[in-house]
């Protein structure tokens, strides 16, 4: 450190926790001056519950397996979207230029960007779990509790994705053909519209390495059994490896220096 | 505060010295061996027409900009030094604010990351005396998505005097002002030299602004064509020593002078290379 500054400034490490929440205080301020968009996030998985109740009215069995895994997926969607917007604005405005010219942490940035997300998801996911197993009366054997943890590593999984790819979009016109790129083979790969076992061979190896297929394993699991299995905790284990992991591929994406 | 006022800066090491400054940005060489150095506690203001390397340079110096080669030294460090990034301001050509922050959220987080270890009231402080600096503290709870061009660039310039900096670097600060504001920022910009002195590298493509400038660097297509520190203008021309060492009465006209003798000189070569 230098010693002639008189006011010494704070050391600027890898991560700083200070920054950190300043940085999720900041995220969530500006998602309180869009409430349409905070009324969207909240409201659209609730409203995609109930239409579903009512589509499957006459086999209540197909809406427990498939709202199960939507109660994953949703925050998944959500999450990926709205990061990948909002840190490509960050890099557009020049905002994130100014930042890391700044003491300003790139893990402190992205803890903070997870943090705020991970916040905005505990309320989506508790109120569309809440809504599925008391309102709709979804049929679950395990506990609402797991439920709500899966919701809630699938939305720091989509927050991850999000950051990742908002490196790679010029626009948010990109930022948003990414989803349909990003997201929807692994939805149609992963198990929610027929069993992954029963797919082409070549597809299930496929699916087997997308991490949303593990996310809805695991919901599905809660779905079925009283208590934690196996084949969930390594569920559990496998999304939570990737969002770290993802998200680690994303500060990588962030430079100081750029062209 | 009590801020004494700084001792003869010509003993002062240079805030910025760079030797053989290079930067390539595809293919292209967009600065090309640049010498030339900053004089702590003065405005030396960077001029030269769009595209010719003035941003890129200031890139270089708050270590945003890829690619660089050469020797770059700014405040004593190498260029890109965790520590100096609080010790520079740095303010963008286009604002860089959250447009969907009020005026006050956006300098209340960026003073958090300066130095989140101060205490807030402290850093309520700041924020004040920064908004005052900027004529900015009607607007504090605007929206900053709502305020007016100028406006917004002024709030990208006062996150720039949060805390304490040492050096300033400002890419065209003052486009899109008023004369009145212009006059007002300049104002300021010498109020912080006297006061605080703070160095200040000031990027403009307006010359009248040049003679607002200690010492001015003139740029041309990537190169330095008045104030580099082979020529006898070493630390950068002062605008009366350009003046008079062009035979002209402007700053204007003596870049202009500047600029034809270099387009004479690149004639001449492309002439000898051909022939």
């Amino acid at each position: 450190m230098s010693t002639t500054s008189p006011a010494a400034p704070a050391p600027t490490g890898a991560f700083s926790a200070a920054r950190t929440t300043a940085t999720a205080a900041r995220v969530l301020r500006q998602l309180r001056h869009d409430p349409r968009t905070i009324a969207l996030m909240i409201l659209v998985p609730c409203l995609m519950l109930v239409l579903l109740r009512y589509v499957f009215d006459a086999s209540p069995r197909t809406f427990d397996n498939i709202g199960a895994s939507l109660l994953g997926i949703f925050p998944l969607i959500t999450m990926f979207l709205v990061t990948s917007i909002a840190t490509l604005r960050e890099r557009t405005s020049g905002t994130l230029e100014r930042l890391l010219a700044m003491p300003l942490g790139k893990a402190d940035l992205i803890a903070g960007y997870a943090l705020a997300f991970g916040a905005v998801a505990v309320v989506q996911s508790a109120l569309a779990t809440g809504l599925a197993l008391w309102g709709l009366g979804l049929d679950v054997t395990g506990s609402a509790w797991l439920l709500l943890l899966v919701a809630l590593l699938d939305a720091l999984l989509g927050t991850a994705l999000g950051l990742f790819v908002s490196a790679f979009a010029a626009s948010e016109f990109q930022a948003v053909q990414f989803m349909p790129a990003v997201i929807f083979p692994q939805l149609l790969l992963c198990g929610l519209f027929t069993p992954r076992s029963d797919m082409h061979p070549a597809l299930e190896a496929v699916s087997d390495v997308l991490p949303m297929s593990y996310a809805v394993d695991g919901m599905n699991e809660i779905l079925h059994h009283t208590d934690m299995t196996a084949t969930f905790v390594r569920d559990v284990l496998i999304v939570a490896g990737c969002a770290v992991l993802v998200l680690a591929l994303g500060a990588a994406t962030l430079r100081r220096r750029t062209a | 505060m009590n801020y004494v006022p700084d001792p003869p800066q010509h003993t002062a090491p240079d805030a910025v010295r760079a030797d053989g400054l290079t930067v390539v940005r595809g293919s292209r060489t967009v600065l090309r061996r640049l010498s030339f150095t900053v004089a702590r506690g003065r405005i030396t203001g960077l001029l030269g027409p769009s595209g010719c390397g003035k941003s890129t340079l200031m890139r270089s110096i708050v270590a945003t900009q890829a690619n660089v080669s050469g020797t770059l030294d700014v405040l004593g460090r190498p260029a890109g030094h965790p520590t100096l990034r609080s010790r520079i301001g740095y303010v963008t050509q286009a604002p860089s604010v959250y447009d969907d922050l009020t005026v006050r959220q956006n300098l209340d987080y960026f003073a958090s990351v300066l130095d989140p270890g101060r205490a807030k009231a402290d850093r309520r402080d700041d924020v004040r005396r920064v908004l005052g600096d900027v004529d900015l503290t009607t607007h504090a709870d605007a929206l900053a998505g709502n305020l007016s061009g100028g406006q917004r660039s002024r709030v990208s310039l006062a996150v720039a005097l949060l805390g304490t900096p040492e050096l300033l670097v400002l890419d065209e600060p003052t486009v899109g002002l008023d004369p009145v504001l212009r006059r007002d920022l300049w104002n300021l910009f010498h109020a912080l030299v006297a006061e605080r002195g703070v160095t200040l590298l000031v990027s403009s493509h307006v010359m009248d602004e040049a003679e607002r400038c200690h010492r001015l660097l003139l740029m041309r297509d990537g190169r330095i064509l008045a104030g580099g520190t082979s020529g006898p203008e070493a630390g950068g021309d002062t605008p009366d020593a350009l003046r008079a060492r062009t035979g002209t009465d402007t700053v204007e006209a003596a870049f202009l002078r500047l600029v034809d003798q270099a387009a004479a000189a690149d004639a001449e070569r492309t002439e000898e290379t051909t022939r």
